[in-house]
Formats: structure tokens, C-alpha cells, sequence
């Protein structure tokens, strides 16, 4: 049998969140009707698998003990990239896919530099790239939805099969990071740099490239997502993703990623995405008011991570 | 007054301190001796409620107490200094020094003018004119114990818990620390010390407790000590001799540094180094050694000045440089740039020459568990397994792994910087028998250390460092610890 350490390293310890994830599944089996049927399962899933490339993305970026606050501005750029070159006729599909993955590396490169060479705190650059690639989102859309796509690229929001694209996408992505995380040098190297960077650094660890490596993941990624999300909302939307970057970092904060870096896991913000993804579509089935739902969502976050902390500390 | 009633704590399984007895007399310097992981650490910091007992309690004042956080401790009159010192970098020597105690004036203001007052006083009283208004990090680390001392005074702690106090002390403030104490014991404070350093123990303890393997193995005056019976009581044996003989030779000159100048560190700094040669770095804190070998290894590049090894000239702008060239490097600092604390003890070790235990960029998982297994038993690195997590081994087991670390890269130049410093006598004596057998093996190894008797047993060769500039080139059959300090005092 394959064994991913990445994957299970830190699976006992996310005892906690597993049981969340089980009684509030079991919960919104009992009360409702529709929650336990392969159409609503699938529909969650469809729901949280750009959530889930996102989270998967940052959880590069956390582990080195750094953040990206712009990943809902850049999901929104990479969209309006992507969109603009995919009108009917003009170029073949690889291309528009291509400039929105490049237009979200890009950006994660750019991010990377400026905290590596520049040395400015990562909080800070990812705010300003937040702005930054908004406004140029909005620019290059003349502040309008760039409509008009071709239906080959719009189909991506449709099913393979019995599964839908966008969580296939979801799942290659997490099991490559989760092998690259777990079984490769430059993997490991993540977690030293996040873990003790004076120490990465004295063991001969190049500190530079691994941040510029984590970075450029995670705007890839990024780029990704919004691909995946023009494709669904079939537009290239100025405005989407806002406040994207909360719920992903929030998912992988419950899977077990702590904020300083050093430790944490795929299989971690796997579940975190998950929950984040069961409490949305339970609230919803429940015909919960969206305001009761953030205060409900934000109390079940917190205290997801807290029973898990208690847990591990044992 | 205070009592350790059959305490007991485990970690994980295991059992770190097993049903330890002991009470602590008013007024007593009362030394804890033992080897790393004998549980000394343990038991302090149960003492200073930063742990809770598993088992047994601790009696204070006659009564069974429960220390829910150290504040607890420290308001019932029981302070610890710690072996990392915790201070806040940003604030003043004096905010630190009476963090929480802070003078007030009518409004409720800090009194900042009473503030430095107070912190001056107690400064005082450990012979120091520290300037309390400099900010913690500008301090050294000697210089940082001693304010945290003072801290313990101010708070007119009854009980002062040091753990490996003199570790990063000179000479010099090593004998102001104990006047220091001197004073605590004469007003009656308890004073309860670790230490590594042999003839400290004998200067200064009243008592001595000796624990070994969780277990306290003996509690008597210390007159009733001789080193020798101390040593076979901590190590459970008797030790063969701590210093192997010299009995190398060394070879052809593989290093070569030329005018190695970094200011204000250091200047003009030139000497050779030759293959299975052991070469001394003597010096006060400060005198810039363990700037100049960072700069051999990359760590810290220099300004000006060539590094040629084997002829060739190194460019060196960071560890990866160093290592690449065959150049390895135990740092000073083993929390700070040594080890990774939150990861295991196998991925600790083969971080620097995880390429070795790699298929292309890929880890080969048991080729890295397999060397992990050996380097485990080579050097004898006590753990609960190769997946715990390296922070919570001793410290002596700490210094083994990253020993082992920088051994895979299988260096041609091995750079130890202190590599002994706050770690017991067994695994000292195993550290100097590996310099031997490197040595023997033909490796070059720079070796800085503080602890002169270290360096004159165990070298060919002893560079002393002053102010950042050579003073001496000594052989080490041929001079004691006098001539090394005199080339080694600032003028």
C-alpha cells in the first residue's frame, strides 16, 4: 500500500475536528431529508472544492510561517484574465487556461520576491497585492463581468463522468501537494523553514527559494481557482472572490496548520474544508437566515479549533 | 521549608522523574547534578509550577501546594531563572527587570525615574552597573542572565531556582554571579543550581543532589563529594578517562584563511588548518570567534579576506556554499539556529544532507530511516523513537542529533562551536572521543569552546582570539590556562 506521511502524520491529532465533522454530518442526516443523498453530497463537494484549492494553496504559505491575504483578489484577476481571452473563435482553450493559472503564479511569485528580497512581512505585501490586483481586475474588465466565453471552457464547470471537473481538480491538487509535502526534499525543506528559519537556514537550506517556491504554489493555485470559478459563474467577474482568503486560511487553521509555521498537513485542511463546506450547506438546508449563518459559522470555526488544540495538548 | 514529596512526571510514556523525595533547607545553595535527561530540568520546573507533578506534591512552608502557573510559584516566594532566558527583546533593562511590579505615582502612571531606581539597586547587589535604560536585546547573553537574576531578587523570591546559570557566563561574571549568591544564602533565600562545571559545585553548593535516569540516586553535603565519586554517581559507572590522548598527526594544509576581516567583529584574522588536525579557538565572549568560523562556513559572510580550501578559493554566501565545499558547521546556539523544534528527531537529522536520502527529489524513506537507526545507536541519542519531535529530547540528546547532522554531509572541515556547553559529563566524554576519532579519520576540525580545559586537551594547535584580532598561536602541551587568558584579556 502507498503511505503519504503529509497525509497522516498528524491524523490522530485531528481526532477533535473529525468528530465535529462526524456529529454535525450525523446531525444533518437525522433532521433532514435531503442532506444524505449523492445530489446534495455532490453539490457539496462542487461547493467546496474552490475553497478547497485555495486552502490546499495557502497551506504552502502558512507552513513557511507566512500568509496570503490575496487570494480572493487574485482569484478575481486570474477569472478576468482568463475570460478575456476566451471569447468563441479567437484562441484555442489551453490559452485562456494558461493565462489564468500564469496570472495567479505571477502574482504568488510576486508576493514571494517581495517578501524574500524586500524583506517586508508577508501580512503586509499580501495586503497590498489584495488591492493591487483587485484594482487591476477592475481595470482590465472596465469594471464589468467579461462575458462572452467559449462553452469548451464553461464546460469545465460540468462533470466527468459521475464527478464534477472543479472537484476533481480539488483532489489532484490535494494529493500532489499532499506528495510533494510528505515524500519530497523541497517538502521538507517547508516545514524546516517554517519550523526554526535561522536553523533551515544553518543546515544549508536555501530560505529564499523555498519562500519563493511556497508563494508561486499558492498563487498558482490561485490562478487555478479562478479559472475553475469563471468557468462556473461563466464570466470573468471583477467582484468575485471577495473575502475568499478567510474561509481558505479558516479551513486550514482547523485542519491543524499552526500560524507560525512548521506544522501541519493536507489531509488537516482537507477536513478543515470540509467542515467549513458541511456547516454552509447544513444552515442552508436548514433554511437558516445568511445572518444567523456567519455568527453560527464563526462560533462552529472557533470552536472546532479549540476542542482540537485541547486535544492535541493532551 | 521546601519539599518534593515522591514526585513524579512522564512525557509520552515516559517517565522523567520518578518518585523523587527531597527537601530544600533555608539558606542553602543546593546544587542538582546529573546528566542530561537525569530529569534535573524536570524537577525544577515542576518546583516552579511550569509543569504539574504526575505523581507525589510538593510541601512549601509545611503545607501541600498546587502550582497552577509559575505566577503562583513566584507569588509564594518561588522564582526561577531559566536556562533560555525568556526576555522581552523591546523594552528597557528596567521594564524587564520589574515587569509587573512597576512603581506608580498618584495617577497610576508608571514612575519611570523610581522605576530605574529600583532596577539600579537590585543591579547593584549582583556587582553590576548595568545601564538600565539600554534596550534587552542590545544585551548579551551573560548580561541578560544577570538581569533575570535580579529579577528573581526584586521579587524577594525565598526559593531562586537557577538552571545552568554560568552555561554562557565568563570567567568574570561567573565570579560576580557567585557573590551574588553568597548574598542570597546570608539573608536566608534557598538557592537551587544546575550546573555541568565540576569545580563549580565544590566552590559553591552546601548540598548536592545527584539524579540519574528519573531516580535521585543521593542527597549529601557536598564536602562529603570528592569529583570523582560525583562523576560515578551521576554516570552510574565509572568513566574511562573524559579526554582521549592526542595521538594524530596532522597532514597536508586544507584550509587556508588569509586577512579575514569583518567589522567591527573582526580584522586581518590569517592561520592554516591541516587534515586530521584539531585546531583550537581561544577567547573572551565577544573576542569574535564564533564570528570568524561563521564566516567559513557561510553562515555570516565576511568583508574582505580569502578562504581557500585545498588551494581552491571559496566563494561563501551562505551554509549551502559551505556545504557544497565540504565545509561543516555546529552551531553555538542550539535553540535558536540549531535544531527544528516541532520537527521529528529523524527529519532533524538528515536535513542537511537529505540529498544523500533522496531518489532524485524525492525522500527515500528508508534509506533516511535506516541512517537514522544507525546514527541513533553510533551516538547514542536517547529518544522514545525516530518520529518524536526533537524538542522534547534533553539537551545533551539535542547536541547528539545535530552532531549527527552535520556528520552525514561527511565534511572535510568540521566547525564545532561550543559544542559541550550545558551538556553532562557522558555526553562531553563522548563528544571528545568523536573529536578523536574525526581527527583520526583525517577530518580538520576548528573547534571554538569557552571551557579551557577542553581545549587544551584536545587539540594540536590553539589560535587565541582578542577583541577580534589574533593574539597567539600556542601549543597546547606547552601552555596552561594563564597564558591562554592573558593573550585573551582585553588590554
Amino acid at each position: 500500500m502507498i503511505h503519504f506521511p503529509a497525509f497522516d502524520r498528524n491524523l490522530r491529532h485531528r481526532v477533535g475536528i473529525v468528530v465535529v465533522l462526524v456529529v454535525i454530518a450525523a446531525l444533518l442526516a437525522l433532521t433532514t431529508d435531503s442532506f444524505a443523498t449523492a445530489a446534495n453530497l455532490t453539490n457539496v463537494a462542487r461547493q467546496v472544492s474552490i475553497n478547497g484549492i485555495l486552502a490546499v494553496g495557502v497551506t504552502f504559505v502558512l507552513l513557511t510561517g507566512g500568509v496570503d491575504l490575496s487570494l480572493g483578489s487574485v482569484v478575481a484577476l486570474s477569472g478576468v484574465t482568463c475570460a478575456l481571452f476566451a471569447h468563441p473563435g479567437e484562441y484555442p482553450l489551453f490559452v485562456p487556461i494558461c493565462v489564468g493559472l500564469l496570472t495567479g503564479g505571477l502574482c504568488g511569485l510576486l508576493n514571494g520576491v517581495l517578501v524574500t528580497r524586500g524583506g517586508i512581512a508577508p501580512f503586509i505585501v499580501t495586503l497590498g497585492m489584495m488591492t493591487v490586483a483587485r484594482g487591476l481586475a477592475l481595470i482590465l474588465s472596465g469594471g464589468k463581468p467579461v462575458a462572452n466565453m467559449m462553452p469548451a471552457l464553461t464546460d469545465l464547470a460540468g462533470d466527468l463522468g459521475p464527478l464534477p471537473i472543479p472537484v476533481l481538480c480539488f483532489a489532484t491538487v490535494a494529493l500532489l501537494s499532499g506528495i510533494f509535502l510528505g515524500r519530497f526534499r523541497l517538502g521538507r525543506h517547508l516545514y524546516a523553514v517554517g519550523g526554526n528559519e535561522q536553523a533551515a537556514r544553518a543546515a544549508g537550506v536555501s530560505v529564499t527559494r523555498v519562500k519563493l517556491l511556497a508563494y508561486g504554489t499558492c498563487g498558482l493555485l490561485t490562478g487555478l481557482a479562478g479559472v475553475v470559478l469563471a468557468a462556473r459563474i461563466t464570466t470573468g467577474q471583477p467582484n468575485a472572490g471577495q473575502a475568499y482568503e478567510l474561509d481558505a486560511i479558516a479551513a486550514v487553521v482547523i485542519g491543524g496548520t499552526s500560524l507560525s509555521g512548521g506544522v501541519g498537513s493536507v489531509i488537516g485542511t482537507i477536513l478543515g474544508v470540509l467542515l467549513i463546506g458541511i456547516i454552509n450547506n447544513g444552515l442552508d438546508l436548514q433554511g437558516v437566515s445568511s445572518y444567523y449563518q456567519a455568527v453560527i459559522k464563526g462560533v462552529i470555526i472557533v470552536g472546532a479549533v479549540w476542542l482540537d488544540r485541547r486535544q492535541s495538548r493532551s | 521549608m521546601l519539599r518534593a514529596c515522591q514526585l513524579t512526571k512522564t512525557f509520552g510514556g515516559l517517565s522523567v522523574l520518578l518518585d523523587v523525595s527531597l527537601d530544600f533547607r533555608p539558606g542553602e545553595v543546593h546544587a542538582l547534578m546529573g546528566e542530561n535527561g537525569a530529569g534535573k530540568s524536570t524537577l525544577m520546573k515542576l518546583l516552579a509550577g511550569l509543569y504539574r507533578p504526575d505523581g507525589g506534591e510538593i510541601q512549601w512552608r509545611g503545607r501541600s501546594v498546587r502550582f497552577a502557573t509559575p505566577h503562583d510559584a513566584l507569588t509564594q516566594g518561588i522564582a526561577m531563572v531559566h536556562q533560555e532566558l525568556m526576555p522581552i527583546p523591546d523594552l528597557t533593562v528596567a521594564e524587564n527587570l520589574m515587569l509587573g511590579m512597576e512603581p506608580v505615582n498618584a495617577w497610576g502612571w508608571v514612575d519611570h525615574a523610581e522605576l530605574h531606581r529600583q532596577a539600579t539597586t537590585w543591579l547593584r547587589q549582583l556587582g553590576t552597573d548595568l545601564e538600565t535604560s539600554r534596550p534587552m536585546r542590545t544585551l548579551s547573553v551573560a548580561q541578560m542572565q544577570v538581569v533575570e537574576i535580579a529579577k528573581a531578587l526584586a521579587r524577594q523570591a525565598d526559593v531562586i531556582l537557577m538552571d545552568e546559570p554560568t552555561a554562557a557566563l565568563s570567567d568574570h561574571e561567573v565570579s560576580a554571579l557567585f557573590k551574588a549568591i553568597a548574598t542570597l544564602r546570608q539573608r536566608g533565600v534557598t538557592v537551587v543550581y544546575t550546573t555541568h562545571k565540576m569545580d563549580e559545585v565544590f566552590r559553591l553548593a552546601d548540598r548536592i543532589s545527584v539524579l540519574r535516569d528519573g531516580h535521585l540516586v543521593a542527597t549529601k553535603p557536598a564536602g562529603e563529594f570528592t569529583p570523582a565519586s560525583l562523576i560515578t554517581q551521576m554516570v552510574g559507572r565509572e568513566l574511562a578517562q573524559v579526554f582521549p590522548p592526542v595521538t594524530t598527526t596532522p597532514g597536508e594544509v586544507i584550509l587556508t584563511v588569509t586577512q579575514l576581516t569583518r567589522e567591527p567583529a573582526y580584522r586581518d584574522i590569517s592561520f592554516t588548518l591541516r587534515r586530521g588536525e584539531v585546531l583550537g579557538l581561544a577567547g573572551l565572549m565577544g573576542a569574535g570567534r564564533t564570528e570568524v568560523v561563521s564566516a567559513i562556513y557561510g553562515l555570516q559572510p565576511a568583508d574582505a579576506g580569502a578562504i581557500r580550501l585545498l588551494g581552491k578559493p571559496l566563494v561563501l554566501t551562505s551554509p549551502a556554499d559551505g556545504l557544497t565545499a565540504g565545509i561543516g558547521m555546529l552551531t553555538e546556539d542550539r535553540k535558536g539556529s540549531g535544531i527544528i523544534p516541532a520537527m521529528s528527531v529523524q527529519h532533524n537529522l538528515t536535513l542537511a544532507a537529505l540529498r544523500h536520502y533522496c531518489r532524485g527529489a524525492v525522500v527515500d524513506a528508508s534509506a533516511e530511516k535506516a541512517v537514522t537507526r544507525q546514527a541513533a545507536a553510533d551516538f547514542a541519542i536517547k529518544s522514545s523513537g525516530p518520529a518524536q519531535a526533537i524538542q522534547q529530547l534533553s539537551g545533551g540528546n539535542q547536541q547528539k542529533v545535530l552532531l549527527a547532522r552535520a556528520l552525514l554531509a561527511a565534511p572535510e572541515v568540521l566547525i564545532l562551536d561550543e559544542p559541550t556547553r550545558g551538556i553532562d559529563i557522558g555526553a562531553k566524554a563522548e563528544i571528545y572521543a568523536l573529536i578523536g576519532r574525526l581527527s583520526a579519520q583525517g577530518t580538520a576540525v576548528l573547534l571554538v569552546s569557552s571551557e579551557l580545559p577542553e581545549i587544551l586537551a584536545l587539540t594540536h594547535r590553539i589560535l587565541v582570539l582578542r577583541q577580534g584580532e589574533l593574539s597567539a598561536e600556542l601549543n597546547p602541551r606547552q601552555t596552561n590556562q594563564e597564558e591562554i587568558l592573558r593573550h585573551a584579556m582585553p588590554r
